[in-house]
């Protein structure tokens, strides 16, 4: 069972592996830790503080940081021991219990550590405990900081539940407490009107996907008789064309409305009307990445079902354009890192969709931009800290020297993303272009692209936001943020730039590839080493334009009316809502009409009719009982006769 | 032996039909005595055409019940000629719609 | 023989029950058929039932039937109109439909002759049926006796009228009395007599007031009911003649004083109401 990645190398390419974890021992046990300590976090916060809410308002935020620091601690052990074990067992399988058993079918609450899931609980605790850090300065003066905290708790716990369940039914638990946190975070300043619209648009677009998800878990179950992964992935190749492709595409669903893919992805920019640190957390660095992890761990399943792989390829590629474009319109500047995240996970996606040659990069290019993105968003948030809560960044500019510190980890960032070589996204991005443009030269010449506007929509939010001139209202004074918001972005920072390290030597793509498999390798039609020559160029180009489009002129406090189509569309979110709009919500409210109609008029109708019908009936019969003892007694002899009647008929007959 | 059995029939219709034309409560209870009557005098018939005597046994159980009936029936009357002053079986049809 | 005598004196009788208008008519034609059925019974070797009959039924019941006439009221008739709409018809139709088709399904049953009890007698019919009466059937038997009993209890209680006031004391009666008079004029002394003519004392003969007209709270209501009332002027008509018979002169020289010591009375006469019934009076 051990040695499936070697018998991967030794057979050849395109194998795919089996997920076959050993038993959890030593340090290993210590796992269902890491969602206990923030989920205890959740429960204390939520549940038990209220009962002392004086004494929890004081340290309550302490303890939800140091419950995801502490997960973060033990998930930097297992990294360790994980990485110290033989390639061939690092997959680790905990049994906690049996979640539910109802004839055949059984949930296991297992948890299952392997490469995959690891890096992906460095990525959420280390991440989400610099978000705590940051929350608590950025909170500082809200009176409900200590609920906040329980809701991020909630929030981490059930992120790790996705990535670390053993089956699907597990991940759909997590899935699930994903949504329900980003609900509560998104509204969690529910007294604006638009937060509240905004919270039950990302709710209810992720049911859209959870719909998705739930039926494809139904289907395993009717196909495979389980979701464990281990037996899944053994049997995944027997499964009948049709139904893989089905799954793979009900999984592509789920997973289009968490990571905000086309045609879901309306929620994600108007989640931002929730705190900053949320942004950061939630739709920067670990929700939306939850898609790409279904994908990538459901690639025993992508692997058997090309369709459905073609489809994850087309979604990503549509998304990635329209979140770029997007980002280029918008004057909001978490709207602007909004549509860059979802361009961002459009490759990642796009990578997830290559199969085994690309799962590494898409997860390499989801760490990488865990990173600058969360440092982004911080940034951003920073930037509004100092700002007086302004998003506009028409109101921004010159900023520079009123927050450095900010600035320079807001730039890190920056060069990170759009790929400035020797950063962290050049090395992610530019390898999942280059695998694109091995696989589909079309595909491969559309991320190009993306990577071209990358290059002017941030360098259009750098201008705006810091080098061009003051636009200030009258009464803001811009400062840098406290330290306790400043230090995470520093260490986010580090982290963007030097996150490339994880390539060396080609270290990821080994480390993964138990899990992802290895690669069939394709040429690419141009030398590696041309390409990011390339990907650079078109990188710098979209620079320059920014900076000849942006830099050089002035810039208008109010955005200008008379644009372009293209701007126009782009305002308007490529006219998502409108799309939605029409699709959906007027058929649907239409339908609901006309069935509401339906339901009082033939239902009820029916219903009453039939009860006023029995109502006038029985007024009719009940004349019947007049109280004359004579007319019942004569009823009674009317049937004595009909009785001796029959029997004289039966006896004659 | 038959003419009994017809004997017995024709008072027991006629018994059935005055319960339900008669409206004085008592002379209702007559017309249910000459119906258990003509049922007294089938059984009997019965009893001497079969040549035992349980058709005489059923006739003396059906007398005792007739008994108690009419013994509760006309204190009923009694008591709702005392409330109502009316021995009318139509003036007693509270009980309806 | 008897049979065909009997069997047409019955019939006529039940149905006579049917259209006779008083409730003591029709307990008397009951009767007949009660007696005839004995007789029937005796006929049908059952001479146990013979004397049963006629010491239960016509005896017991029929006498109870009359006690309950006499207390709700010998007067209480039906009247000929039908109150439920069609039902008189209907009854018509539908007895005489069932009695028909009870005669025709018993003409279609072939009987054969009759076994007869001579056997099923031997040793006398009273003790054939104790026999078979506390052998086969005692639990039926007990089950009649549980019945009674509980037939007795029940006529008792529906009978028993539970006292709601105090029972009036002879004060109280006799201050009732007066407020009675003082409040409707009541009279105060026992109702008038009835006949008080010198060729007529009989109860049906209402007395007369001093100004002629008739007293009639002097006659008792059942006679009034029954329509049997002499009439005072009726009574008055043979006055002249009496007079002629006795002579012209004879005069009236009391009549004078009577009428004055009357005319003190008069008002309280002849304002009672005739509300003072017997009924009430003997409560």
């Amino acid at each position: 069972m051990t040695n499936i990645f070697l018998e991967g190398a030794t057979h050849g390419a395109g194998e795919i592996p089996v997920v076959a974890p050993v038993a959890a021992d030593g340090v290993f046990s210590l796992l269902w830790l890491v969602i206990g300590l923030p989920l205890l976090g959740a429960l204390v916060l939520l549940a038990i503080a209220p009962m002392a809410s004086k004494a929890f308002d004081r340290f309550g935020h302490y303890l939800g940081t140091a419950t995801v620091a502490g997960s973060f601690l033990l998930s930097l052990v297992l990294f360790v021991r994980l990485l110290g074990s033989d390639a061939g067992e690092r997959q680790v399988r905990q049994h906690l219990f049996t979640w539910f058993e109802s004839g055949s079918i059984r949930a296991d609450m297992d948890l299952l550590l392997d490469p995959l899931s690891v890096l992906f609980l460095l990525l959420i605790t280390g991440v989400g405990s610099l978000i705590h850090v940051y929350s608590i300065g950025y909170m500082e003066h809200d009176p409900r900081r200590r609920r906040f905290f329980g809701y991020l708790n909630l929030f981490v716990a059930s992120m790790l539940m996705v990535v670390l369940a053993a089956n699907f039914v597990g991940v759909f638990l997590g899935w699930e407490g994903v949504g329900l946190a980003s609900y509560l975070l998104i509204g969690f300043w529910q007294h604006r009107p638009s937060a509240a619209a905004a919270q039950k648009k990302a709710f209810i677009t992720n049911r859209v996907g959870d719909i998705g998800l739930s039926l494809g878990i139904a289907a395993m179950f009717a196909t495979f008789g389980t979701t464990d992964f281990a037996k899944v992935s053994e049997l995944s190749g027997q499964a009948s064309e049709g139904m893989i492709n089905t799954i793979g595409l009900l999984l592509l669903l789920a997973a289009a409305a968490k990571s905000a893919q086309v045609p879901l992805q309306g929620w994600l920019l108007d989640a931002m009307e929730g705190p900053t640190p949320v942004s950061a957390l939630i739709h920067a660095a670990t929700m939306v990445t939850a898609g790409v992890y279904l994908v990538v761990r459901s690639n025993f399943i992508f692997e058997h079902a090309q369709w459905a792989q073609t489809a994850v390829v087309v979604v990503a590629v549509v998304t990635l354009l329209a979140g770029a474009i997007i980002g280029c319109a918008k004057d909001d500047i978490k709207r602007v890192l909004a549509g860059s995240t979802m361009s961002q996970i459009g490759y990642m996606m796009l990578a997830a969709g290559l199969g085994p040659v690309g799962y590494p990069f898409a997860i390499f290019h989801l760490l990488t931009h865990g990173f600058f993105k969360a440092n982004m968003f911080l940034g951003a948030g920073s930037v509004m800290h100092g700002m007086n809560d302004d998003v506009d960044m028409r109101h921004y500019g010159a900023l520079t020297k009123a927050m450095p510190v900010t600035f320079v980890t807001f730039a890190m960032g920056y060069l990170a993303i759009i790929g400035f070589p020797g950063f962290s996204g050049f090395w992610s991005k530019d390898k999942i272009i280059e695998s694109a443009l091995a696989e589909n030269v079309w595909v491969g010449l559309l991320a190009l692209l993306g990577a071209g506007i990358t290059g002017y929509y941030m360098t259009r939010l750098m201008i705006m936001t810091f080098t061009s001139p003051a636009r200030w209202d009258d009464d803001v004074d811009p400062h840098e943020s406290p330290k306790v918001m400043t230090v995470p972005l520093i260490v986010l920072a580090a982290l963007s730039v030097l996150g490339g390290v994880l390539l060396i030597g080609n270290w990821i793509v080994d480390f993964l590839t138990p899990v992802t498999g290895v690669a069939e390798h394709h040429e690419p039609p141009l030398p590696a080493i041309v390409i990011t020559l390339i990907v650079t160029a078109v990188v710098a180009v979209g620079v320059l334009v920014a900076f000849f489009l942006v830099h050089k002129r002035e810039i208008p406090r109010e955005a200008p009316q008379d644009v372009s189509f293209l701007t126009r569309a782009a305002r308007k979110d490529l006219y998502g809502d409108a799309i939605n709009d029409a699709v959906f919500t007027r058929p649907g409210l239409a339908m609901a009409g006309g069935l509401t109609t339906v339901d009082r008029h033939v239902v009820d109708g029916l219903v009453e009719g039939g009860s006023s019908a029995t109502g006038g009936l029985s007024e009719v019969l009940r004349k019947l009982q007049n109280g004359f003892v004579r007319s019942y007694a004569l009823s009674l002899l009317a049937g004595a006769l009909v009785v001796v009647l029959a029997l004289l008929a039966v006896n004659l007959g | 032996m038959t003419q009994y059995i017809v004997l017995s029939a024709i008072l027991f219709t006629i018994g059935c039909v005055g319960v339900l034309t008669r409206r004085n409560a008592i002379v209702v209870f007559m017309c249910v005595e000459l119906m258990l009557n003509a049922s007294n005098l089938a059984l009997v018939t019965f009893a001497r055409q079969h040549g035992n005597l349980d058709g005489q046994v059923a006739a003396f159980f059906v007398r005792v019940v007739a008994a108690a009936e009419v013994v509760i029936g006309l204190a009923i009357i009694m008591t709702i000629f005392r409330t109502r002053r009316s021995a009318s079986v139509d003036d007693a049809s509270l009980l309806k719609y | 023989m008897t049979f065909w005598i009997l069997a047409p004196l019955m019939v006529a009788a039940a149905l006579g029950l049917l259209f006779v208008r008083k409730a003591v008519h029709a307990a008397m034609l009951l009767a007949v058929v009660m007696i005839s059925l004995a007789v029937l019974y005796a006929l049908l070797e059952a001479p146990f039932l013979f004397a049963v009959q006629i010491i239960v039924y016509t005896g017991a019941i029929l006498m109870l039937f009359l006690f309950v006439l006499m207390l709700v009221g010998v007067d209480a008739s039906d009247s000929v109109v039908e109150t439920i709409r069609g039902q008189r018809l209907m009854a018509t139709v539908v007895g005489l439909l069932f009695g028909a088709v009870l005669v025709i399904g018993i003409g279609q049953v072939g009987l054969g002759t009759a076994v007869g009890l001579e056997e099923a007698n031997a040793g006398g019919n009273v003790d054939r049926l104790a026999d078979i009466l506390f052998s086969r059937y005692v639990f039926a038997f007990e089950a009649t006796s549980a019945l009674l009993i509980t037939a007795a209890l029940g006529a008792m209680v529906l009978a028993h009228r539970e006292r709601v006031s105090a029972k009036p004391t002879q004060a109280s009666l006799a201050a009732q009395r007066l407020r009675d008079y003082a409040e409707h004029g009541k009279p105060l002394g026992p109702l008038p007599a009835p006949g008080v003519y010198a060729r007529h004392n009989a109860v049906d003969t209402p007395a007369l007031l001093p100004d002629g007209t008739i007293a009639e709270s002097s006659v008792s209501r059942v006679l009034a009911a029954r329509g049997t009332v002499r009439s005072a002027p009726a009574l008055a008509d043979d006055i002249h003649e009496v007079r002629r018979q006795l002579g012209d002169d004879v005069s009236m020289p009391a009549t004078a004083g009577k009428d004055g010591a009357a005319a003190n009375t008069t008002e309280d006469v002849t304002t009672p109401d005739g509300s003072h019934t017997d009924g009430e009076d003997s409560k």
